[in-house]
């Protein structure tokens, strides 16, 4: 018998029917058509799926869709505004900081979650917060790069409102 | 190309055109695709690596009403047609049919069974358990020793040797020898004052791109049914199902999806077939998905290897004679990358005397695939080991002994042609001159060097440009883009057509779209489909020009054309390409250019690497520190994204090294299939990688581009290599240098 889940999905409210055993990252994807959050492994070691619930950076496909109940979830098709694309986003682009692309909605949420919680990382801060989102092109460089940048930008933006 | 030139918009670092899809999580993926009225499919898999199947019943599975098709190898109607069993099909064929569904063997745990199809995941993954399969266990064979033992259980019992000098009598597990020489090697040695020779081994690695292989089909009986995948290469694909269902061409169309990386892995099919067949039976389009499991089980990791290199010289760094012999491991069936790994071995290297022997050999893994410079990393690592061996015991710097011998134009490959004009000794000088290779090391820290080469290829691009009534346009391609291509093929047609890249949308076309174009591979798709992209810009400049003659009444040959702006000769008369597109219906309606070609003059691409590691002594732990890639580009068209090649290269390679390997039970089960215990490198793992961009320019090109994509998979092995070497003071003969076998270096030595 299928749950009936009510929960918030990008400051939106959404009901969605789902099998018990089915992870957030399935109900997302094929129940949902949002498909923004990819699946690389399954088993929450590539952070491809990373999503926010609760405020807290998960891997979707570690979360049963059931879990969503009355919970509050971030994805990346969330974090850009209807007319413009939020400063993390910009700076990846900017930086070439990716190539297939595949890992790039993780790393999105995820470099938003490091900014939250620590808006003025170090080089090594970004990227042991990041070891949990895998990518294979590009040898995390240009993302580095991007994510420090990320964190100047929206510090001088902060600093001048 | 004999001047350098002025570009407007070449070696700007532009935002991708596909990027915005990319950060936002709109572009779709190969798992990406749902189609109305869709089913799942999913995989029986071989719980033995190597086993007979003696029965193999689908009657219970058939007989469920939860199962809407099933299908088995005996659904592949080319391979049980006449012409397989007179034994005239190319077995290559019927190896792929059956690695893609097994036929009376399992040759590799993880090896499809059986596939069935149900309306939801789950229902289909539980149905498996109703198909039964008899298996006879037979005794794996799960290294090259193990493999051309002379008692070796046999993958193939009539698999004959090729290439040998006298043809095989007997059967073995050696599928293909080969043989390449240049000059007198005997000659050579006698003439050497110093000898280093020594063995190495790599293991069975995985490309380990993020997106597993997935497929949407839907088979079509009044029109071609279509197949959406990730591949590096959607005209492949359709060859191949088409090949292994007996269909025309003309009946399947491909579209390539975004495809979450390839490196050489997504250059052929394991479930697309299968999924046709499910959809033909069941009447429903059909989605398959590997897991991240099935994708280090089943689909083609790259060669473990065993290389022994024997190289002498004379004590001035003359190295006047180089010899190898080189394994492989093909996986379950013949055809792994020895024969590429057997031809780049010394070609960084200007040699009289050369002899290179290379077996291709099968053992119950999964099936090899392609992998960034697929073969050249295994066997240059261990001539690059030797190499630097060589440095060290003449006391010669290893760029100055490898400037002494470089490879250059005019120099004999081992494989054939005489190399054009080569950037190595650029990459060597600039290595020399860099702030890495000028520094220091502290305590516990080695630094290693290595040369890479690797060939590049041309081949056959089609490219479709397009103008609208206002001046912006689309170019259609064939070329799925892996890292990037987009962006440069939009900034070389901007080039030519004098226009901002952004007025151009680059699309990646299905195969009905476009005209055939060759996969994404050997490092060709700015390099060819480039070609094809400034060729078809070159034909719609001629149609700019004769549109604005026409407007003014002049020949083509009055006018002139630059800066995206037609110019009158015989006036003061201007009309910009927007202006010119405006009043294309009134002078002879769309303007487009096409441009059908199959590029020759790929300039092959040479880098060299430098590496820090750092050792722990006590535990054994390899860091690397510092890291720096050279390597010749030509021509760089977006620099961030060149640089993105080098240093996505570098890290894949600094994997290999360091900690990537299948490691297996005595069973043949792959015990770390899983990205928690298959380690690829994390950010935490890595320092900047820094980059050096050199130009040669490749004179075959119009603007002198090289494929840069695959050459920075090969120098890292030996550089890191050679680092942990020097750190730890013991030589280092196998890969990965994990923590372990460190340790165990570092333990037998005190």
């Amino acid at each position: 018998m299928k749950a009936h889940v009510s929960t918030t999905i990008n400051q939106e409210p959404v009901e969605f029917l789902c099998d018990p055993a089915e992870t957030l990252l399935k109900v997302l994807r094929d129940n949902l058509g949002m498909t923004g959050t990819k699946e690389g492994c399954g088993s929450g070691d590539c952070g491809a799926c990373s999503v926010m619930l609760d405020g807290e950076l998960v891997c979707a496909c570690l979360v049963l869709g059931v879990e969503a109940e009355g919970a509050r979830i971030e994805t990346v098709e969330g974090v850009a505004s209807a007319d413009h694309l939020h400063v993390i986003q910009e700076k990846f682009l900017e930086h070439a900081a990716l190539q297939c692309g595949i890992c790039t909605p993780g790393l999105i949420v995820a470099t938003k979650a490091l900014l939250a919680e620590n808006p003025n990382p170090t080089e090594a801060d970004a990227r042991y917060y990041l070891a949990g989102n895998l990518c294979r092109c590009t040898g995390y460089d240009k993302i580095i790069k991007a994510v420090m940048d990320a964190a100047e930008t929206m510090r001088q933006g902060e600093a001048h409102e | 190309m004999s001047e350098a030139r002025a570009f407007k918009h070449i070696g700007q670092r532009t935002i991708r055109p596909d990027g915005f899809d990319k950060v936002t999580g709109k572009a779709n993926y190969g798992a990406d695709m749902s189609m109305p009225g869709m089913i799942w499919g999913a995989i029986l898999r071989s719980p033995h690596a190597h086993a007979n199947i003696l029965s193999l019943d689908t009657t219970r599975a058939e007989a469920s009403p939860d199962v809407l098709a099933v299908a088995t190898f005996q659904d592949f109607p080319s391979v049980n047609d006449a012409a397989a069993a007179a034994g005239t099909l190319k077995s290559s064929l019927m190896e792929t049919a059956e690695n893609i569904l097994a036929k009376n063997k399992v040759l590799y745990h993880g090896q499809a069974v059986a596939a069935v199809a149900a309306r939801t995941e789950a229902a289909a993954t539980a149905a498996l358990a109703l198909i039964d399969v008899e298996y006879e266990p037979l005794t794996p064979v799960l290294t090259i020793d193990a493999a051309i033992a002379d008692d070796a259980p046999l993958l193939h019992p009539t698999m004959m040797t090729q290439g040998l000098l006298e043809p095989a009598t007997e059967p073995s597990n050696i599928a293909a020898r080969m043989e390449l020489k240049k000059g007198d090697i005997e000659a050579g040695f006698a003439e050497a004052e110093v000898i280093v020779e020594r063995s190495y081994n790599t293991p069975t690695v995985h490309q380990g791109y993020i997106e597993p292989h997935a497929t949407v089909v839907r088979f079509d009986d009044n029109g071609p049914s279509t197949i959406w995948c990730p591949t590096q290469g959607h005209f492949d694909v359709r060859a191949r199902v088409a090949q292994l269902l007996n269909l025309e061409l003309g009946q399947l169309k491909v579209v390539a999806s975004e495809i979450g990386g390839g490196f050489g892995g997504k250059t052929t099919v394991y479930l697309e077939p299968v999924a046709l067949i499910l959809s033909k039976k069941s009447g429903r389009p059909v989605k398959m998905t590997m897991t991240r499991e099935d994708v280090f089980r089943a689909s083609g990791p790259a060669s473990a290897s065993q290389s022994t290199i024997k190289i002498g010289a004379k004590m001035d760094g003359t190295i006047t004679a180089m010899q190898a012999t080189l394994h492989y491991e093909a996986g379950a069936f013949s055809g792994s990358p020895m024969g590429p790994g057997c031809m780049t071995v010394f070609t960084p290297y200007d040699v009289e005397n050369l002899y290179v022997e290379g077996f291709d050999v099968v053992v119950n893994k999964p099936k090899v695939a392609a992998y960034r410079a697929p073969g050249a990393p295994q066997s240059e690592f261990a001539a690059e080991m030797a190499v630097n061996e060589l440095a060290a015991k003449i006391g010669m710097d290893p760029i100055d002994l490898r400037l002494k011998n470089a490879a250059k134009e005019g120099t004999q490959t081992i494989y054939g042609p005489k190399l054009k004009v080569v950037g190595l000794e650029a990459c060597l000088e600039a290595a020399k001159n860099s702030d890495h290779y000028r520094s220091s090391l502290g305590e516990h820290v080695g630094r290693g060097l290595a040369a890479g080469f690797w060939f590049n290829i041309g081949g056959q691009s089609s490219v479709i440009i397009n103008l609208n009534p206002d001046g912006t346009g689309t170019i259609l391609e064939g070329s799925p883009d892996i890292g990037g291509s987009r962006a440069s093929m939009q900034m070389m047609a901007a080039e030519v057509l004098g226009i901002a890249p952004g007025k151009l949308n680059p699309i990646v076309a299905d195969t009905e779209h476009v005209a055939y174009n060759q996969t994404t591979g050997g490092s060709r798709t700015t390099f060819a489909t480039g070609m094809a992209v400034i060729e078809a810009a070159e034909s719609v400049v001629d149609q700019l020009k004769s549109r604005a003659a026409a407007m003014w009444n002049v020949t083509a040959e009055q006018v002139e054309y630059s800066d995206g702006v037609a110019a009158n000769l015989a006036g003061e008369d201007r009309l910009s390409l927007a202006e010119i597109c405006a009043n294309a219906e009134k002078t002879g309606g769309q303007i487009s250019g096409t441009a059908n070609i199959n590029a020759r003059g790929a300039g092959p691409s040479f880098a060299v690497h430098i590496c820090d590691v750092k050792v722990d002594p006590d535990t054994g732990k390899t860091d690397v520190v510092r890291y720096t890639a050279i390597q010749d580009a030509g021509k760089a068209i977006h620099p961030s994204y060149v640089e993105g090649q080098f240093q996505g290269g570098a890290v894949q390679g600094i994997g290999w090294a360091l900690n990537e390997e299948y490691v297996y039970s005595a069973e043949g089960v792959m015990e770390n299939a899983g990205f928690l215990d298959y380690r690829i490198p994390l950010a935490s793992d890595l320092p900047p990688i820094e980059t050096i961009i050199v130009e040669v320019p490749n004179s075959f090109h119009p603007f002198g581009v090289r494929g840069v994509g695959e050459t920075g998979i090969v120098p890292p092995l030996a550089a890191v290599g050679t680092a942990v070497a020097e750190a730890i003071g013991m030589p280092v003969t196998s890969l990965p240098c994990s923590p372990p076998k460190v340790l165990e270096l570092l333990l037998s030595k005190s």
